[in-house]
């Protein structure tokens, strides 16, 4: 009787750590909760296999937890030989097809869901985004829109989105966890995978291959809106200009330095015809992060601007001349943090965007 | 016993240069195992160190540059340096004695192929020292690894070519070994289970290394010399490494894994006092996984983009090995099934990979589901997975082995309280570290990442998986403390202390250097417990008392290893600066040099006289 007892204690502890670390994934970053149609595929076949597994699992642990309290050598047996037994064909035959039909159950979906997956029929019809993994950023080009942003992807909701990946150094992976399973951004191929995601929010994307010093930095956001927003704000970055003036004072100081220092990598303007050196900074006023991974504020950019490699060692922005001559340093980074957050494609942020930041002042 | 008493008289440089020179595979597997069990402290202190910096969000415990090396060198260390080494220590130990014979095919060779290992090891390591070790992971990606600053990779590929060249030789040694030298009536359907997992992992060695081989050849270029095999820009392809790589890193799971199954299979036997149940389907499910192991590699590319007919493939092909390795769960099951279990410090490792190896086992399927992999790839839950394999299948075993073989190989038993205390410590902290993994990863958490961020639901998560690190790193303290411990107080033990069935337990322990006096006959599988329940107390001899053939000792291998070691450094440093390539041309000539000694002089080795056997039986 007590042995039950702690039999099912432990089983009881073991489900409550189940539950507990199930409940535990962030909204919008856990795969375990997914609120896309990649990420709900594979969601499928995890659980799938896992059932399939967890049966294998029991049926192990019975006959091993048996054999063990039954078979364990007792005190004066020790000279106890036991029958030597060759084999069984019959069972030998159980646990070798079992496993077979087991695995099929398993299989066929898996194979049905990674054709699903690859599928390119409606790529013609669809929104096509040309991205661009760079260490340790991401670049989004909407090819017939004929624009391009940086760090923050913007979809319409319930659309099947293709996204045609290429990295210009060495090999990224775009990773979505709550929209869609990964796919690689490598230098020589481009690679093709659609999202497509049900509910309206920013969502968390991770680089999942190892890329050099800040591959654990190089995050990036997927900006659900819906359709109308989705116009509004195309509309917003086909009309951002690259010949925009500043209106506060400090601003305009600022853009006075951001046009001696800045505008050689960032353009101001989501014209597709900018070269991708550095983050577009067209929408910058919008943004959810900074560097996509501090909190959107003054204060932020400020110190982005004066020690980049505090916040993401290796970056690109090191080699920036201004680093080298100290030409910018506390004051002027203000100001042009200032002309920054002036840039906007849409006067006020997106529904998401809003939702996201205030969350993220709650915190 | 005289040889050993007199080897304890010899002094200390005396002992030295008989280890420098030596060609006995007992006292090479012991180098073996103190090399591995060396690095296996340094991949450790390595992992306590990721762990460390992991244990809070945002954590400044180390640079990211620094992680980056730790990450990369903790798994090239601990695949390369410290479990194949360690299984290699155990062939050496064992295998010659289980098949009956008086060492291994090339002993000359066997040697070599220890000091390759060693220098090519030590090799890896100097970058430490030398502005910054690899960095680029341990399956060094191109192109991240063909562009990485400074020399940390370059030692990394010459490291690895060099310790890999010893292992292709040890691997083939054992083939050879195992084919010809096995002992009167020792057919193939006798040979014990570790013996037949030597065997099939020594094949997979063969056709796996070489892929290697080449694939380091190629970035050597392309790092040293200004090739662009894996150059885009160049018209090269980075996605040729990887296949390369895995062509040889899918088969090195079964080359670690099986002498893993073989160690289980023998522990389980002996302690059960069964013989193995159902041991054909075992050395059939042996032979199928390894060959099963080189349609596969393609698994660990599914988010490459192969597209959806070859991931299927793939995916399907990796789900079949599933099979094999359950009927090898469920024939360990039915051994023990009506056994008579004893559990002592050994059993209980194989007790405890049985669930965890199971777990990896299923992870394993999961991840093969390659629609589902675009979820857990390159998370942690791959992590979790591949930790659960090769900690809970080969650490494990190694762990298991050493209690098991200790009193073969030094004459001592490891004390069992200290070697359950060690078990119990290892197996909670590794189940507190990695279990937890698995959700980390499918919570968001992708691997090699230096830190996470706040509020994301990380933090609680990888705590406990640092807490069971240390315990880990406990673990295998109390195991160094019971070592010293068991070898102050020297208590000798007979040949055969756990009542054992193979014939490594027919001879004394430690065993004479030329392991059997005569040649025994085999009369069936598990043939010292054959010779046991006919009443006998060792085994029939299958020839007269005669001369013994043994090899001479060498210092050749050394030298010629230490030859490539000083060449590596040439080869590195010319693409700084041309007059590297003296040190390049004298270590090459070195090692060339050796090569011609060892071809022109005749070594026919020397005979142990028969008068002088007996003499010493009298003694």
């Amino acid at each position: 009787m007590k042995d039950w007892m702690g039999k099912i204690r432990t089983l009881s502890l073991f489900s409550f750590l189940v539950i507990i670390l199930s409940a535990c994934g962030k909204d919008n970053l856990t795969a375990l909760v997914p609120k896309g149609y990649g990420a709900e595929q594979s969601f499928n076949v995890i659980i799938i296999s896992i059932l399939v597994m967890i049966v294998v699992f029991v049926v192990v642990m019975a006959i091993y937890l048996y054999v063990i309290l039954k078979f364990r050598q007792r005190k004066g047996q020790e000279d106890h030989i036991p029958k030597q037994t060759e084999g069984n064909k019959t069972l030998e035959m159980v646990w070798t097809v079992i496993p077979i039909l087991l695995l099929i159950i398993i299989a066929v979906p898996t194979i049905v869901s990674t054709y699903d997956l690859a599928d390119e029929s409606e790529k013609e019809n669809s929104i096509n985004v040309n991205v661009t993994g760079l260490q340790f950023w991401w670049n989004f080009e909407y090819a017939n829109e004929e624009i391009q942003t940086s760090q923050e992807l913007y979809i319409p909701v319930d659309e099947r989105i293709y996204l045609n990946m290429m990295s210009s150094d060495v090999i990224h992976s775009f990773w979505v966890p709550s929209i869609s399973g990964k796919m690689d951004v490598s230098p020589e191929n481009e690679n093709t995978m659609y999202i497509e995601a049900f509910e309206e929010g920013v969502y968390w994307g991770k680089c999942t291959e190892f890329c050099g010093d800040s591959h654990s930095l190089m995050d990036f956001k997927i900006v659900v809106v819906s359709q109308e927003e989705y116009d509004q704000w195309v509309n917003g970055m086909e009309n951002t200009d690259p010949e925009y003036t500043a209106e506060a004072a400090t601003a305009q100081e600022g853009q006075e330095l951001f046009e001696n220092s800045c505008i050689s990598c960032h353009a101001i303007d989501a014209s597709a015809n900018n070269p991708v050196v550095g983050p577009n900074l067209a929408d910058f006023g919008n943004r959810t992060k900074v560097g996509g991974v501090r909190d959107f504020s003054k204060e932020e950019i400020v110190s982005w601007i004066v020690d980049p490699a505090e916040i993401k060692p290796g970056n690109g922005m090191l080699d920036a001349p201004y680093l080298e001559e100290n030409s910018i340093g506390q004051e002027e980074a203000e100001k042009i943090a200032d002309f920054l957050m002036e840039l906007k494609a849409t006067d006020e942020p997106v529904d998401s965007v809003q939702q996201f930041k205030d969350e993220a002042n709650d915190n | 016993m005289s040889t050993m008493v007199a080897t304890n008289k010899k002094g200390l440089g005396a002992t030295l240069w008989d280890y420098l020179t030596t060609v006995d595979h007992k006292k090479i597997a012991i180098m073996y195992l103190i090399a591995g069990g060396f690095f296996f402290i340094i991949g450790g202190l390595e992992a306590l160190a990721i762990r460390w910096q992991l244990v809070q969000p945002m954590n400044d415990f180390v640079s990211s540059g620094f992680y980056n090396e730790l990450i990369t060198m903790h798994g090239t260390t601990m695949i390369f340096l410290a479990a194949m080494p360690l299984i290699f220590a155990f062939m050496n130990a064992v295998v010659p004695l289980q098949i009956g014979a008086r060492d291994v095919a090339f002993p000359f060779l066997n040697s070599l192929g220890f000091w390759l290992f060693l220098f090519g090891g030590i090799m890896l390591n100097v970058g430490w020292f030398t502005g910054g070790a690899a960095d680029a992971g341990w399956t060094a990606y191109a192109p991240l690894s063909t562009t990485s600053i400074g020399e940390g990779v370059d030692y990394y590929v010459l490291g690895l070519q060099i310790s890999g060249a010893g292992t292709l030789i040890g691997g083939i040694n054992f083939l050879v070994t195992i084919v010809n030298m096995r002992a009167p009536g020792m057919t193939y359907m006798r040979m014990p289970l570790f013996t037949w997992t030597a065997f099939v992992a020594s094949a997979l060695i063969l056709f796996a290394f070489p892929a290697l081989t080449v694939g380091l050849f190629l970035m050597m270029f392309d790092r040293l010399f200004g090739a662009g095999f894996f150059d885009p820009a160049m018209g090269g392809n980075s996605v040729i490494w990887q296949h390369l790589f895995w062509i040889f890193g899918h088969p090195e799971v079964y080359i670690l894994a099986l002498p893993g199954f073989g160690i289980f299979s023998e522990i389980i036997s002996t302690f059960s006092k069964k013989r193995l149940f159902g041991y054909t389907a075992m050395v059939f499910a042996t032979v199928l996984i390894g060959f099963l192991g080189f349609m596969v590699w393609a698994h660990h590319m599914f988010t490459v983009g192969m597209g959806p007919a070859a991931n299927s493939i793939f995916a399907v092909a990796t789900m079949a090995i599933a099979v094999p390795t359950g009927i090898k769960i469920f024939n360990w099951l039915f051994t023990l099934w009506g056994g008579s279990i004893q559990i002592n410090t050994p059993m209980l490792w194989a007790l405890g990979f049985i669930p965890t190896f199971t777990l990896g086992g299923m992870t394993g399927v999961m991840v093969a589901a390659a629609s589902a992999d675009f979820q857990y790839h390159d998370t942690y839950f791959v992590v979790a997975h591949f930790h659960y394999v090769i900690v809970g299948g080969v650490v494990f075993a190694l762990f298991a082995g050493t209690h098991y073989w200790w009193p073969k190989m030094f004459g001592t038993v490891l004390d069992d309280k200290l070697g359950k205390l060690t078990f119990w410590l290892f197996f909670i902290g590794f189940h507190l570290t990695f279990f937890i993994q698995h959700f980390l990863g499918l919570m968001g958490m992708p691997r090699r990442y230096w830190v996470y961020m706040e509020n994301q639901g990380l933090d609680l998560g990888n705590m406990i998986s640092t807490i069971g690190a240390f315990l880990m790193g406990l673990g295998t303290i109390v195991l160094l403390i019971n070592i010293i411990k068991t070898s102050v107080k020297n208590e000798k033990v007979s040949g055969d202390p756990w009542d054992a069935r193979t014939l490594e337990w027919a001879i004394p322990s430690p065993p004479p250097f030329y392991n059997f006096k005569q040649l025994p006959l085999v009369r069936g599988l598990d043939p010292l417990w054959v010779e046991k329940t006919e009443g006998r107390k060792g085994m029939t001899p299958a020839e007269p008392l005669t001369d013994i053939h043994m090899p001479n000792n060498s210092f050749l291998p050394f030298v010629m290893s230490l030859g490539l070691f000083i060449a590596g450094f040439g080869f590195i440093y010319q693409k700084h600066d041309l007059s590297w390539l003296i040190v390049l041309f004298i270590g090459m000539g070195i090692t060339l040099g050796c090569m011609l000694v060892r071809s022109v002089k005749d070594d026919l080795g020397y005979h142990v006289h028969k008068e002088d056997l007996k003499k010493e039986a009298e003694e």
